[in-house]
């Protein structure tokens, strides 16, 4: 129904194959807006990223002058635990035997290990399966069969370069960007 | 429902279709917002203030809840998590910040959606239950702005509620109890503030609530407009969208730009510095008062400074603040006048530009001063005339006044040609 003299589509417009003057303020005001609003989607979802206070605390530096040969600790980074690990003489051996493309997931120990110092095996304690704590780190501890670390919530196996050899769980137990700040001290993260 | 002449909502779409069978949202809004909706043509701008008040709400809730995901209602560590907020939190500044300023800009649009109210006499009947269920949603946001304010645990924060829960203890008997109640201890602390923010979070939903309601019953006679004068035909609406939603959008946009400006260079400018400081129940500021769109009631509350009739003053000044607001529940009986519009009430109009507006001015000005000369006298004055305008003003002027001839309709107000000619 014309109502009043405002603009009634059919009247005003239709200049050239129903090309309305009115569309192009229609298409610049939404564009505009859109481009406002994802401006401002931005920020609203990037707050729940790491703040700065979590990012700060990224990096630790663990001394590890106690740790004996043979010897594993566990400690907190990013609040996920780390193995730290003194690797044997026959530990050494074991992993190195073992030929690559035997492994789910193909790396050496060298390649996980910084040179040098090849028995510092330094990985997180966070099984690559589901997440759990694997065993093995602390005396006592079940290892698994191959002598590394093993981890109970679906019998995830690691040899002693914490490499994935049975099991569900799909890569190695990750190693954390580290660096040896002196020979007892090893920065991580 | 609406007028006869309300376009009919038809899914453009197969899946618009199916979805109108199964759940007519779409339908729903298209009645409410869209084109469904025919609105008097002749809306002037003091008829944008409701959604901007809407879409600030929407921006408190958004804010709101990301601030909720980084604060903790601790008493030891709010005011650090505040903090936490402001320098760490990715954004986090900018949040905190749009949140305080949100809310004063949501009551900016609150005020003039009153105020818009009260000279074109939207309070009348039909529209009685909109105005009833509007001033409850206002006592909401008082509400939740009061204790959103006591959330960062400054000076501020910690003495406003101590303040604002002592109102209670001038109630004879109970008072004491009552403010023990409602802080769960004898001071603000742990229990205040965690009750504070459980309330706080949860009031603004309950405003959305009784916003669909106040919108629903809007919908029922339609809007008022300048006039006054009832919709006649078609010819006096337009459909809501694309006329009003483009209005809305353009008044929208400057308000964002005012939202940025304050948002980005002057965050702080409607806050007190004393807020920064972390709360402590040892030391009181030295003047306290709340945030600017308090200013007015609070005002009132200390202008009582006199026992009378064996009433202690300080229970007039809290039932005087009380009742200031608690008036607007009457106003739909108080104004008898048939007219609506301020614009066809000569003297109406007098005491609303010359009266009441400067009035509320005044005690706005003297809520946000010192407690001291001349402020509490101008005070009084202003407190007298402000019930004086409620409660003898309006209702005489409903008798004696004569108003100007009405327009036939709003076409004719418009366009100057009769209804049935203007087509
Ligand atoms: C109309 C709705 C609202 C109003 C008027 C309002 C008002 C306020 C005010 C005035 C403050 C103090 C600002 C300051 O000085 O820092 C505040 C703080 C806060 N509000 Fe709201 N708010 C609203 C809705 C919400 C909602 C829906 C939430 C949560 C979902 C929320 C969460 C918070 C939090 C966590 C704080 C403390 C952080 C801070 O102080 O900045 N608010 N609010
Ligand atoms: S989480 Fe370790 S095996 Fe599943």
């Amino acid at each position: 129904m014309a109502t009043v003299e405002t603009a009634d589509s059919a009247t005003l417009d239709d200049e050239a194959g129903g090309v309305r003057r009115r569309d192009f303020i229609n298409i610049a005001a939404v564009s505009f807006a859109g481009a406002g609003a994802v401006a401002t989607v931005f920020p609203l979802v990037n707050q729940m990223n790491p703040s700065a206070d979590v990012l700060a605390l990224a990096s630790i530096e663990v001394d590890i002058s106690a740790i004996e040969t043979g010897q594993a600790i566990k400690t907190s980074w990013r609040k996920q635990p780390i193995f730290i690990r003194n690797l044997t003489e026959a530990e050494i051996t074991e992993a190195n035997s073992v030929s690559l493309t035997e492994l789910r997931d193909p790396e050496s120990l060298a390649d996980r290990t910084t040179p040098g110092k090849e028995n510092w095996l330094i990985t997180l304690g966070v099984c690559t399966h589901l997440g759990c704590v694997p065993l093995g780190a602390a005396q006592g501890e079940v290892k698994g069969e191959y002598d590394g670390y093993f981890c109970p919530c679906h019998g995830s196996h690691y040899d002693t370069a914490a490499r994935i050899r049975k099991g569900p769980a799909p890569t190695n137990l990750e190693v954390p960007e580290h660096e040896f700040l002196s020979d007892t001290v090893v920065k991580i993260g | 429902m609406s007028f006869p002449w309300a376009k009919e909502y038809k899914p453009a779409t197969e899946f618009g279709q199916w979805m109108d069978e199964k759940l007519p949202l779409p339908r729903f809004i298209y009645n409410s917002l869209g084109a469904g909706y025919p609105a008097p043509r002749n809306l002037n701008y003091m008829w944008n203030f409701g959604s901007l008040a809407g879409i600030f709400l929407v921006v408190q809730i958004v804010t709101g809840i990301i601030l909720a995901m980084h604060y903790a209602a601790n008493a030891n560590i709010a005011f650090d998590s505040v903090e936490h907020i402001m320098r760490d939190v990715n954004s986090g500044w900018m949040f905190r910040y749009a949140h305080a300023n949100g809310a004063s800009f949501f009551f900016i649009a609150i005020y003039l959606h009153i105020g818009r109210g009260l000279y074109y006499g939207s309070y009348k009947a039909p529209r009685e239950m909109i105005w009833l269920l509007g001033v409850v949603i206002y006592l909401l946001a008082m509400a939740t702005a009061f204790m959103g304010y006591v959330l960062p645990w400054g000076q501020m924060s910690f003495w406003g509620a101590k303040v604002i829960t002592g109102l209670f203890e001038a109630i004879p008997l109970v008072g004491k109890p009552i403010q023990e109640l409602l802080l769960g201890g004898f001071a603000p602390d742990n229990a205040a503030l965690n009750r504070f923010f459980s309330l706080h979070y949860l009031l603004p939903f309950v405003m959305a609530g009784v916003i669909i309601l106040h919108i629903w019953s809007l919908h029922i006679p339609g809007s008022n407009n300048p006039t006054g004068v009832d919709v006649k035909g078609p010819q006096d609406t337009v459909p809501f969208h694309p006329y009003y939603t483009a209005k809305d959008g353009w008044t929208l946009g400057l308000a964002l730009i005012f939202f940025s400006i304050m948002l980005f260079f002057l965050p702080n400018f409607l806050g007190h510095a004393e807020n920064y400081i972390p709360a402590n129940p040892l030391s009181t500021p030295a003047n306290i008062v709340p945030e600017w769109y308090f200013w007015p009631w609070y005002a009132i509350l200390r202008a009582f400074t006199v026992d009378f009739l064996f009433i202690p003053a300080k229970l007039l000044g809290v039932l005087a603040m009380f009742s200031a607001i608690l008036v607007w529940f009457f106003l739909p009986w108080l104004d008898r006048s048939p007219v609506r519009s301020g614009d066809y009430r000569p003297r109406f109009k007098k005491f609303f530009w010359f009266g009441l507006i400067p009035c509320i001015l005044v005690l706005g000005y003297c809520g946000g001063a010192h407690a001291e000369e001349p402020f509490v006298m101008m005070s009084q004055i202003a407190t007298a005339y402000y019930f004086a305008h409620f409660l003898i003003i309006l209702p005489l002027l409903s008798r004696i006044e004569k108003p100007e001839p009405l327009p036939n309709s709003i076409t004719e107000a418009v366009t100057g040609k009769p209804l049935e000619q203007a087509s």
